[in-house]
């Protein structure tokens, strides 16, 4: 059939199942917005296209599915380009579909013309200049399909305005076939057997299981195995999920900001089974120090994790949950009482902990009441810094695809946008954003969005008038200087100010007073014992809802571990 | 140490900037890089030499797996191989010294493509080696400009570069 190339577009999106599109009309991406108009596929307009690629984005990670986005060429492509990367650090198939000047007049430094398939290079998984309009089914077709398979990740379509109205003949491609793509699914057998040898001769195993293992959709074989060998189990940040975080022989998350028990099993292990998680330098601290004495088994569908950063006994390219459907066959339990008991103590004499305050709100009980009050059933974002790190302790994931955090890149202003994605997904379920009241303004225009789609999106507020992870790091390695983390400072300031002790000028925004602008719901929260109540009313509130916790200034996240350091120099607090 | 690597990539606009992007991303450390189009035109072959250890270049050969346009990684630092690189240079000569130039020249088995009152220019091919040894003896005569391709290389014997593996070794 003869249709003009946005149109081509749009079919190709019907024929990948795209059931909603995340994005920003501009000049030339207009045609595409034209058709999209008088289908069925739901368009949601952001406010600012980072907001729509980041929804995107948790759309994606929340169903599993491919999350798509638009924007128009120049600083609509710009835009995007935070949102692209976060997705790639990820692993995380979004494709960013992109206007562009038209073809002759790429080059010449045309109106909102930007070389977006130069920038965003590093960034992306793959990308394509569309420049004649016979391609475009073949490059949709591959685009869903490169970002999906594999390592997934984000493919971005740049769609010059000449091509995108020029006619051409649709039929969308059965099949793709590019020479230079074909990742590895199954694994080595042979490496799998001698992968195997070594579990069932290891005294102190360990699995630490990443991100790969929710995308692979291989939870509830790592779960099985785990069980049947009775290994203990830590998570990446990326992995929180992957392994019911209430399991008895779930150690908590490791790294950096890991507990006792994760770091000090991570340290001591004669095995390390990792699974779809890639050595990140936040997760294993000083390298010399992380599983010195163990063996490696690495199971990753991407060969270039491989022994990138530390070296591997045994690598396994492939599919996690293939690989671990095969080596649940021949799984069997493990006599290491003492191993697994030893760790159990170290769980239980150092869990995750704070000083309890009636007077003022403490961050961890925030999240604590959060998990309690929607019996652990929430979708839960975060923004970056101290709120990322509280939702990673103080609520328990059970399930995967319900912790959706941007781990690898550290995206500020991430988790809102990326909560309205999930919630688009998933209308029924409690959808919370826990926020920083530095990360959250980053996005917050977003609530027109969240509000005009009837999203009853709730955003928790952990507000401490600091960029909080900041101003940690300068209480403890910058000599309790705290340049620039204040929210609240005005020249009227003392230069050398350290502490929100005495007479600080009014917060500014005032959130409550900016949810009630953008027709939201806001509560502002002072006093512990009316924690409760506020969440509660968020939860059964139809509306978006601003949760404004007044919490304690200078509160710490614990255990820590400095960076460079080896993850069992830990800092408790 | 160096290794080179014979990359078959699409022969699409910016797959070269795309591989050139990963390596300077990466910190990777590149000697030289020479593309040209090969037997079939949609593939261009890139040769590139580039230095590092063997676990730097398992990265370096992972990472460029990685990229969709990239279709097939030879590493031909091990396998016998044909390996040349052309250079022209072009040295001041003084009418007085031109004969001593062209004996250099001659033992090189280069080429004087072109002269001129103050100047010659020198074609040279061969082995990384032996150009950067003529070069050296160019140094006395004032050396004005250098252009090298780079290094390409050619499996010996059967063996396809495409493929890999060792064909049968001639000698230069």
């Amino acid at each position: 059939m003869r249709m003009p190339g946005a149109k081509m577009v749009v079919e190709a999106l019907k024929h990948e199942g795209v059931e909603v599109v995340f994005g920003y009309p501009g000049g030339t991406i207009m045609p595409f917005f034209d058709f999209i108009h008088r289908e069925d596929i739901r368009m949601i307009l952001t406010r600012h296209e980072q907001g729509a690629v980041h929804a995107a984005d948790g759309y994606a990670r929340a169903t599993g599915r491919v999350g798509v986005c638009v924007a128009t060429s120049g600083p609509g492509a710009t835009n995007l380009v935070t949102g692209i990367a976060t997705a790639n650090m990820d692993s995380i198939p979004i494709v960013a579909i992109t206007g562009q000047v038209p073809v002759d007049m790429i080059g010449n430094d045309a109106f909102q013309e930007a070389d977006i398939i130069g920038i965003s290079r590093p960034i992306t998984k793959h990308s394509y200049l569309v420049r004649d309009v016979a391609d475009i089914p073949r490059i949709m077709k591959e685009a869903f399909h490169i970002a999906r398979t594999g390592r997934p990740g984000p493919v971005l379509v740049d769609l010059p305005k000449d091509v995108s109205v020029a006619t051409g003949d649709f039929r969308y491609p059965e099949h793709v076939d590019i020479r230079g793509y074909n990742p590895v699914v199954s694994g080595n057998p042979q490496a799998i057997e001698e992968a195997m040898d070594l579990v069932r001769s290891a005294k102190r195993p360990l699995i630490y299981a990443g991100g790969g293992v929710i995308t692979a959709e291989a939870s509830g074989e790592l779960t099985a195995f785990a069980r049947k060998a009775g290994i203990p189990v830590t998570l990446t940040l990326m992995g929180l999920g992957a392994f019911p975080g209430t399991d008895p022989l779930f150690l908590g998350m490791l790294g950096m900001h890991g507990t006792v028990a994760a770091n000090q099993a991570a340290c001591e292990c004669d095995l390390m089974i990792a699974i779809g998680a890639r050595f990140d330098d936040r997760a294993t601290g000083r390298l010399s120090q992380f599983a010195p004495k163990a063996k490696v088994v690495h199971i990753d569908i991407d060969p270039a994790s491989i022994s990138k950063n530390v070296v591997v006994d045994i690598p396994i390219v492939g599919d996690a949950r293939e690989i671990l459907r095969q080596m649940l066959k021949s799984a069997e339990p493990l006599p290491i009482d003492s191993w697994r008991e030893k760790l159990m103590a170290t769980k239980r004499d150092n869990p995750l902990t704070y000083r309890k305050d009636c007077a003022v709100i403490k961050p961890q009980y925030v999240v604590e009441k959060i998990y309690e009050l929607t019996g652990g059933e929430a979708i839960i974002t975060t923004e970056v810094g101290q709120n990322q790190m509280w939702a990673a302790h103080y609520f328990r994931y059970d399930r995967p695809r319900t912790f959706l955090s941007s781990g690898g890149l550290g995206t500020m202003g991430y988790g809102f946008p990326a909560a309205i994605g999930a919630q688009v997904a998933f209308p029924d379920r409690v959808v919370f954003d826990i926020a920083g009241d530095g990360s959250i303004q980053m996005k917050i225009q977003e609530l027109a969005t969240a509000v005009l789609n009837e999203l009853p999106v709730n955003i928790a507020i952990l507000n401490n008038g600091y960029l909080g992870m900041v101003r940690q790091w300068q209480e403890l390695f910058f000599d309790k200087t705290y340049a620039f983390s204040c929210l609240g400072q005005r020249p009227s300031c003392p230069r050398q100010c350290n502490s929100p002790a005495n007479g600080c000028p009014p917060y500014v925004p005032d959130f409550v007073k900016l949810a009630e602008a953008y027709g939201a719901m806001g509560i502002r929260v002072e006093r512990p014992d009316d924690v409760e109540g506020a969440i509660r009313e968020a939860i059964h509130s139809p509306k978006t809802v601003i949760l404004e916790f007044m919490v304690a200034r200078e509160e710490n996240v614990y255990p820590m571990v400095p960076a460079g350091a080896g993850i069992n120099e830990i800092m408790i607090g | 140490m160096d290794y080179i690597l014979s990359v078959l990539v699409e022969n699409h606009p910016g797959v070269l900037a795309q591989i050139s992007g990963l390596i300077s991303g990466r910190g990777f450390n590149i000697r030289s890089i020479a593309a040209g189009e090969t037997e079939d035109p949609t593939i261009t072959r890139i040769t590139m030499v580039v230095a590092g250890d063997d676990r730097v270049i398992d990265q370096v050969k992972k990472q460029l797996g990685r990229l969709v346009d990239v279709i097939k990684i030879t590493d031909l630092t091990e396998i016998p191989s044909v390996d040349r690189e052309l250079a022209l240079v072009k040295v001041s000569s003084a009418v007085s010294r031109r004969a001593e130039a062209f004996q250099i020249v001659d033992v090189f088995r280069a080429k004087v493509v072109d002269i001129s009152h103050q100047s010659l220019t020198i074609e040279v091919t061969g082995i990384t080696e032996k150009v950067d040894a003529l070069i050296e003896m160019l140094k006395p005569f004032g050396i004005r400009e250098i252009v090298r391709t780079g290094k390409i290389s050619i499996a010996r014997g059967n063996s396809l570069a495409g493929e890999g593996g060792g064909g049968q070794v001639y000698e230069d």
